[in-house]
């Protein structure tokens, strides 16, 4: 059943995106940087660990979950170490997403060429 | 008369149509996608045992590569312009954004090309993902003790 509620709400949030791109002017970047904030807001309230424990990975793959990573590993550490856990612990749960793009995107630009 | 109401119709329904297609397409491929992180996740920890936050990590960085080969290959742009926003929320678009925006300017050079531009698309969600969260963090933690 979770594998139901991840293809709802993960295909919610991208027909949420898509709404936004048809209706308005904002562009792609517009979006992704929407939807972090965003999700950097639900977490403040705990509401967005509620819905990776509803929906799974669905909640995980949208670009809300990097917000909402952002700020669960700052007030983590900001629990052991106050204000300077704050600035420490922002990207320790999102380290991996980050590096990984990197580090990969770094590998395959040298390997391929742009197409054109 | 009857061909200018005609056109007035189709001209009211067809832009309207377009959206609702474009919003269905975007729901199923983002489901999709969701879908298969979830599958990921599910096989991760019930074959290999690894344990919920690890197997969601690992599920993150499959997508990314994914995404990542697909952008250098060339041909992730041609199913964005398809599957629209449902590549684009994703973690997959994150990704795609990074690669194609350092494969774009390999020709500049390591420095000034690669190096100056490769957050040209993913800075500006990296930089409101972190002052947003940085300032809700300060709220939460300073009125609502952490």
């Amino acid at each position: 059943m979770i594998f139901l509620y991840s293809f709802i709400f993960c295909g919610l949030v991208c027909l949420i995106g898509q709404i936004i791109l048809d209706n308005t002017t904002f562009t792609p970047g517009h979006v992704t940087g929407l939807f972090v904030v965003i999700g950097a807001f639900l977490d403040s309230f705990g509401l967005y660990d509620k819905f990776i424990k509803w929906f799974g990975a669905g909640a995980c793959v949208p670009i809300t979950s990097f917000g909402h990573s952002l700020i669960h590993g700052a007030l983590k550490a900001a629990e052991d170490k106050g204000l300077l856990g704050l600035l420490g612990g922002m990207f320790s749960l999102t380290s991996v997403g980050i590096v990984a793009a990197i580090v990969f995107g770094f590998i395959l630009t040298m390997i391929f060429k742009a197409r054109d | 008369m009857n061909k200018e109401r005609y056109k007035e119709i189709t001209d009211r329904i067809v832009p309207k149509e377009d959206k609702l297609k474009n919003g269905i397409t975007a729901f199923i491929i983002g489901g999709l996608i969701g879908l298969i992180g979830e599958i990921i996740v599910f096989v991760l920890e019930k074959e290999f045992n690894v344990p919920n936050k690890d197997a969601t990590s690992i599920m993150i960085v499959i997508l990314i590569f994914i995404a990542s080969v697909c952008t250098a290959l060339g041909f992730f742009d041609n199913l964005v312009s398809k599957a629209k926003a449902g590549l684009i929320v994703p973690i997959t678009g994150f990704a795609h954004a990074m690669t194609s925006s350092m494969i774009d300017y390999k020709k500049e050079g390591l420095i000034t090309g690669i190096g100056a531009n490769a957050f040209k698309l993913t800075g500006s969600v990296i930089l409101y993902g972190v002052v947003s969260a940085y300032i809700f963090g300060t709220i939460r933690y300073l009125f609502f003790g952490g």
